[in-house]
C-alpha cells in the first residue's frame, strides 16, 4: 500500500499531508523564536536603567536586508504561481533569484558581525573608557603582559552609560578619532561579541539562529531549484506542491525577520 | 485545491510512472543495514525505540542503585563495583566510593535519562510508532523518511548524553531541571554536552510530533471517523501536540543556556554574580527565573508525556479484558484534550519557592486544581470499567490494574504540591520525589510493562511467558512500595532531596538536642529503601531473560490471541510492509466485546472487502 | 490555495505581489521614520507604533503569500492553539515576574 495524499488533498481536511506537516512544524518554530522574544522583553525589561543599548546597529543595512527578503519571499510565491501555470523556465528563474537575494542577505548579516567584532570597548584605569572599532593593535601588544598599544577609531566617554543611548544628541553630536592606548593602561578590553552585555547576546542569539534557518532554507530551495527539480518531468503536481512547502517555510523565515528588524534596530 | 487544479492546465494524469522515492517499497528482500538500521518502516522503527528506550531505562536504573548505596552508606566505596567506577570515572570515583561531585552527575543524569531517553522515546515513539498507524488502519507514518531521522537524532542524542560521563569533570551535575546559574558554573563541559543532547533529543521529538500528528490526521483508514478512535490513539494525539509546542521553549532556553556556558553571555546569570566568593567575568543582566519559566513551560506538559500514553495503554488492555466498552469513552476523549490545554497553563506550581507574588501564584493554584479534575476523570472511567465486567486475568491485566492505584496515589499525593501553602513547606524534599516516582515508576513503568507484555505477541507471534510475568508482577509491584512508600515519611519529616549524604548531615545522630533534625528512624529507611530497590532490580531479571527467551521459545499463537476488536489485531502477524493487505474499512467503535452475533463474542472495528470492489481510493500496485 | 477567487495567471500573482512590496516599502520606511522622529517621552510609544506596523507587515506576508487568508479549518485550528499557547509562555512568564509578594520591597 502507498501512502496516501502525498500529493492530492485528502476529502475531508481538505490538505495534503507535506502540508498539514509544514504548517505543524512552524507552529513549533513560532513557539520556538515565541519563547526567544520572550526571553528579549523579559531580558530589557529588567534591565537596569538606562543600561538597555539604542542604535547600535546600522538601520542602512537592516533595511537593504528586509527589502531583500522581501523580495525574495515574492519570487518564491511566483516560482509557485510559475509552476502552478506551467512555466518551468519562470520557476527557475524566480527562485535563482531568491536563492541569489538569500545569499546577499547572509553576505550583508555576516558583514554586520563582523563590524560588530572588531569594535572594541575599553575600560582604562583612569576610569574612562575607549570605545570604537580597532585599527590596529601594535606587534608586542599583550595585555597580560602590558606591552604594546592598541588604537582604536572611537571616542572617550566618562560613564559608561553614555554608550549605550547612540540616538542621544551627545551622542549624534560625539567626534570620533583615532585613539593609541597603551595596554598598561587598560583595565578591561572586550569587543562588541555575544558576551559584551545581553543586547549582544540576544542579537547574535535570535539573527544567528534566524540567519541558520535563512541558511537552511537556502539549502533546500537551491536542491529544488537544482538536481531537485527533475521531479518536474516525472510528477509536476508533487513538485509544484514541494515548492508550495518549502515556500511556506521561507515565508515564515521572512515573518520572523519582520520582527527581528524592527526589535534590534528601530527600537 | 482540487478546484484550483481546473484553473490552470491540466497536470499529466496520476497513476503512470509515479515518481515515489518517498518509501522504498520495492519488493525484493532488503539487506541488514536497510532492514534494521535504516529503515523507514514504522515498526521497526517502533521497535528501534523500544530497545533503545529499554536499555536507557536499565542504565538509569543502574544509576539510581549507585545513588541510593550512596545514600544509605555515604563515603563507603560501592561493593563489588567500586574498583571498576574508580578504574571508568578516575577521581570522582576515588577509592572505590562515589564524591558529592559524581553524586550529583548521577542524579543529574538519572532523571534526564528515565524522562527523555527512557519513559518518553519507549511510551511515546515506540508504543505510538508500533501501534498508531496499525490502530487507525495507515499503510505506515505519513513521512517515513522524517521517522528514521527521529530515532537518528534520538540515538544521536542518546549517545551524546552516554558519553559525557566520561569526559573530565564528568556529566552535568546541576540536575535534570538544570537551574542556572548553578548549571552554568560548575566547571565541567558536561552540562555542554547535556545541552546538545538535549537539543538533539528535542528535534527527535518534534519530527515524531509532526508525523504522528499528521499520521493521524490524514492517514485514519475509510470509516475511521474521530470518535472511533481507539482511546490510545486519541492519548498519543494529544501527547504529540504537548511535544510539538511545549518542547521548542526549552530549545530556546537550551540554545541560551548553551552560549552562556559556550560563549560567556549572561542570559540567566544576574549582575555580580560571585562564584566560589568571586565576582565572575560575566557581564550579568540576565535572569535566573527566565530559565525555570522556559524550563517548566516544558517541565509540566512533560510529565503529561510521561503519563498519557501509559494511560492509553491501561485503557487498551482493561477494555480488552473486562470484555465491555471503556466507561465514558467521550468523557475519556474530551477529558484528555482538557488534559492537554490545561498542563500549558500550570507550569508555575513548580515555582512558588522563587518568591511569586500572590496572584500569579493564585492563578497557577487554581489552573493546578483545575486541571487534576479531567485526570481524576480519566482515572475514573478506567475504574468504572471494571464494574460489572467478567475481567480476564493475566500479566498485562495485572499490571494494567496495578497502575490504576498506583497512578492514584501519585496523582491525589500531587495535590498538596500544587497549593502553595503546603508547597513551601514540601517543596525539594522526598515528599515531591515520591509524588513523582509513585505517577511514573508504579504508575507509567507498569503500564509500559503492561503494553510490552500485550503486544509483544503482535511483533512476534508468540506469547510471553504468563507465569514468570505474574512472578515479576507481584515482586515489582512489592518492591516498588516498599522504594517509594517511605519517602513520603521521610519528606513529610522534612529530609529534602539531591543529597549526597542522604540526610546525615541534618541527623540527630550527628546535631543531638538541635530542632527538627531528622530522627534515627528516618535515616534508618534509607537503609530499608537499599535494599527494596536492589530486590526490585532481582524482579526485573525474569523480565529480561521471559523477553528474549520467548522471541523464539514463547507459545506461538494466532494473529489475535486477545481477541481483541481494534484495528492492530487484524493485520498478520508480524504485519507486513504496508500493514495492511487489503485496506480496512471501519464500521463500528473501537470496544464492541458486548456482540453475540459474531464469532467470539466481539466484533472487529473494520472489515476488509476484498480487493477492488467497494471503496475508491486512488490505485495502489 | 485552493480558493475560487485566486487570479490564476502569473500576471495576477505578479500585480498582486508588486501591491504587497509596495505597501511593505512603505510600512518599513514608517518604522524607521517613526524610530527617528520624537515622539512621547522615552521609547514606549514608538514601540508600540513600530510593532503595530511590523504587524500589518507580518499580516500581509502571513495573510497573502503564507495564503493564510484561504486556508482549512484545520490549519486555523492548529495555529489558535499555537497563538494561544505562545501568549501563555509570554504574558503568564511576564506577569510572574512582575508580580511581587506582598509587603517585600521590588527592585
Ligand atoms: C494532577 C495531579 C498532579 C498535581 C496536582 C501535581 C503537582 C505537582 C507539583 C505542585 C509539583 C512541584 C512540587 C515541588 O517541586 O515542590 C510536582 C512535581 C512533579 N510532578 Fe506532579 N502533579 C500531578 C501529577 C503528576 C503527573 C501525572 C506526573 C508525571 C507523570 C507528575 C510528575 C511530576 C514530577 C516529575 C515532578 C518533579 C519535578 C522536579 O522538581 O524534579 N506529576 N507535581
Ligand atoms: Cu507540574
Amino acid at each position: 500500500m502507498d501512502i496516501p495524499y502525498t500529493v492530492h488533498n485528502r476529502p475531508d481536511t481538505g490538505i495534503y499531508n507535506a502540508k498539514l506537516g509544514i504548517w505543524l512544524f512552524l507552529a513549533s518554530e513560532v513557539m520556538l523564536f515565541g519563547g526567544l522574544f520572550s526571553a528579549y522583553v523579559l531580558l530589557r525589561a529588567g534591565a537596569e536603567p538606562g543600561m538597555w543599548p539604542h542604535g547600535w546597529l546600522d538601520v542602512r543595512l537592516g533595511t537593504i536586508n528586509t527589502l531583500l527578503l522581501a523580495l525574495s519571499a515574492i519570487t518564491t510565491l511566483l516560482a509557485w504561481a510559475a509552476c502552478k501555470v506551467r512555466e518551468f523556465g519562470k520557476f527557475k528563474f524566480f527562485h535563482g533569484c531568491t536563492i541569489l537575494l538569500a545569499l546577499t542577505f547572509l553576505g550583508i548579516k555576516s558583514y554586520e558581525y563582523h563590524d560588530k567584532f572588531i569594535h572594541y570597548e575599553i575600560a582604562l584605569n583612569d576610569g574612562t573608557f575607549v570605545d570604537g572599532h580597532l585599527k590596529e593593535k601594535s606587534a608586542d601588544f599583550d595585555l597580560k603582559k602590558k606591552t604594546g598599544t592598541v588604537t582604536l577609531h572611537g571616542r572617550v566617554v566618562q560613564d559608561r552609560k553614555e554608550l549605550m543611548d547612540l540616538r542621544m544628541p551627545a551622542a549624534q553630536a560625539a567626534v570620533l578619532e583615532e585613539h593609541v592606548i597603551q595596554a598598561a593602561d587598560i583595565k578591561k578590553m572586550q569587543n562588541y561579541g555575544p558576551w559584551h552585555n545581553t543586547f549582544t547576546a540576544i542579537y547574535f542569539t535570535m539573527t544567528g539562529l534566524h540567519a541558520l534557518h535563512i541558511l537552511g532554507g537556502t539549502l533546500v530551495i537551491f536542491y529544488l531549484w537544482g538536481p531537485g527539480s527533475r521531479m518536474w518531468k516525472t510528477d509536476p503536481e508533487r513538485f509544484t506542491n514541494r515548492i508550495e512547502v518549502s515556500g511556506l517555510f521561507w515565508h515564515f523565515v521572512d515573518l520572523v525577520w519582520i520582527f527581528l528588524f524592527p526589535v534590534m534596530y528601530l527600537t | 485545491m482540487q478546484a484550483n487544479v481546473q484553473q490552470f492546465p491540466p497536470f499529466r494524469e496520476p497513476g503512470a510512472a509515479h515518481g515515489h522515492d518517498d518509501h522504498g517499497h520495492e519488493h525484493h528482500e532488503p539487506g541488514f543495514w536497510t532492514k534494521y538500521i535504516f529503515s523507514s518502516d514504522h515498526k521497526v522503527i517502533g521497535i528501534q525505540y523500544g530497545i533503545t528506550a529499554l536499555t536507557f531505562l536499565l542504565f538509569g536504573f543502574f544509576l539510581m542503585l549507585l545513588m541510593r548505596w550512596q545514600i544509605a552508606h555515604p563515603t563507603q566505596p560501592v561493593p563489588f563495583l567500586g574498583p571498576l567506577l574508580e578504574k571508568m570515572l578516575g577521581p570522582m570515583a576515588a577509592g572505590g566510593a562515589i564524591s558529592a561531585d559524581l553524586y550529583n552527575a548521577f542524579g543529574a543524569m538519572h532523571g534526564t535519562i528515565m524522562v527523555f531517553l527512557g519513559v518518553v522515546p519507549l511510551a511515546f515513539a515506540a508504543f505510538g510508532n508500533y501501534v498508531v498507524p496499525l490502530m487507525i488502519g495507515a499503510p505506515d507514518m505519513t513521512f517515513p523518511r522524517i521517522n528514521m531521522a527521529s530515532y537518528h537524532a534520538f540515538f544521536l542524542g542518546g549517545v551524546v548524553m552516554f558519553v559525557s560521563f566520561f569526559i573530565p569533570g564528568g556529566a552535568a551535575q546541576a540536575g535534570w531541571t538544570s537551574y542556572s546559574p548553578l548549571a552554568t558554573t560548575i566547571p565541567t563541559n558536561g552540562q555542554a554536552f547535556w545541552l546538545v543532547g538535549m537539543v538533539l533529543l528535542i528535534t527527535s521529538s518534534l519530527l515524531g510530533a509532526v508525523n504522528f500528528i499528521a499520521t493521524i490526521i490524514q492517514l485514519r483508514a475509510p470509516g475511521m471517523t474521530w470518535m472511533r478512535l481507539p482511546w490510545f490513539v486519541w492519548a498519543q494525539f494529544v501527547t504529540a501536540f504537548i511535544l510539538l509546542l511545549a518542547f521548542p521553549p526549552l530549545e530556546a532556553a537550551g540554545v541560551l543556556q548553551l552560549m552562556d556556558n559556550a560563549l560567556g553571555t549572561s542570559f540567566f546569570l544576574p549582575t555580580g554574580l560571585a562564584v566560589a566568593g568571586k565576582v565572575g567575568e560575566a557581564s550579568g543582566g540576565g535572569s535566573p527565573l527566565l530559565w525555570q519559566h522556559l524550563f517548566w513551560f516544558l517541565g509540566h506538559p512533560e510529565v503529561y508525556v510521561l503519563i498519557l500514553p501509559a494511560m492509553g495503554v491501561v485503557a487498551e488492555i482493561v477494555a480488552n479484558n473486562t470484555r465491555k466498552p471503556l466507561w465514558g469513552y467521550k468523557s475519556l476523549v474530551y477529558s484528555v484534550l482538557a488534559v492537554g490545554f490545561l498542563s500549558f497553563i500550570v507550569w508555575a506550581h513548580h515555582m512558588y519557592m522563587t518568591g511569586m507574588g500572590q496572584r500569579i501564584a493564585t492563578f497557577f493554584q487554581a489552573t493546578t486544581m483545575i486541571i487534576s479534575i479531567p485526570s481524576v476523570i480519566i482515572l475514573t472511567c478506567l475504574l468504572l470499567s471494571l464494574w460489572g465486567g467478567s475481567i480476564r486475568i493475566n500479566t498485562p491485566m495485572l499490571f494494567a490494574l496495578g497502575f490504576l492505584p498506583m497512578f492514584g496515589i501519585g496523582g491525589l499525593t500531587g495535590l498538596p504540591l500544587g497549593l502553595a501553602a503546603a508547597d513551601l513547606y514540601l517543596h525539594d524534599t522526598y515528599y515531591v520525589i515520591a509524588h513523582f516516582h509513585y505517577v511514573v515508576a508504579p504508575g507509567t513503568i507498569f503500564a509500559l510493562f503492561a503494553g510490552i507484555y500485550f503486544w509483544f505477541p503482535k511483533m512476534t507471534g508468540r506469547k510471553m511467558n504468563e507465569f514468570w510475568g505474574r512472578v515479576h508482577f507481584w515482586c515489582s509491584f512489592v518492591f516498588m512500595n516498599l522504594v517509594f512508600m517511605p519517602m513520603f515519611a521521610q519528606g513529610i519529616k522534612g529530609m529534602i532531596r539531591r543529597m549526597s549524604d542522604g540526610g546525615v548531615n541534618y541527623s540527630a545522630a550527628r546535631v543531638p538536642g538541635a530542632i527538627d533534625t531528622l530522627p534515627g528512624s528516618i535515616m534508618e529507611l534509607n537503609t530499608w529503601i537499599l535494599w527494596a530497590a536492589i530486590a526490585l532490580g532481582i524482579a526485573q531479571i525474569p523480565f529480561i531473560i521471559n523477553l528474549f527467551w520467548s522471541i523464539k521459545h514463547g507459545e506461538k499463537v494466532g494473529t489475535n490471541p486477545w481477541q481483541a476488536t481494534t484495528l492492530d489485531w487484524h493485520t498478520p502477524t508480524p504485519p507486513p510492509h504496508g500493514n495492511f493487505p487489503q485496506e480496512p474499512h471501519v464500521v463500528r467503535g473501537p470496544y464492541e466485546y458486548n456482540a453475540p452475533g459474531f464469532e467470539g463474542g466481539f466484533a472487529p472495528q473494520a472489515e476488509f472487502p476484498a480487493a477492488g470492489q467497494g471503496h475508491a481510493q486512488p490505485a495502489h500496485h | 490555495m485552493s480558493e475560487t477567487e485566486k487570479p490564476v495567471t502569473l500576471q495576477s500573482y505578479i500585480r498582486l505581489c508588486t501591491v504587497i512590496f509596495i505597501v511593505v516599502m512603505c510600512a518599513v520606511g514608517s518604522m524607521i521614520g517613526t524610530s527617528f522622529a520624537h515622539i512621547g517621552e522615552g521609547w514606549t510609544a514608538k514601540v508600540a507604533i513600530i510593532l503595530a506596523i511590523a504587524a500589518v507587515n507580518a499580516f500581509l506576508v502571513a495573510g497573502y503569500l503564507m495564503h493564510l487568508l484561504s486556508e482549512k479549518k484545520l490549519i486555523y485550528t492548529v495555529l489558535t492553539f499555537t497563538v494561544i499557547f505562545v501568549i501563555g509562555l509570554f504574558g503568564l512568564t511576564l506577569w510572574a515576574m512582575t508580580d511581587f509578594p506582598v509587603g517585600t520591597a521590588t527592585h
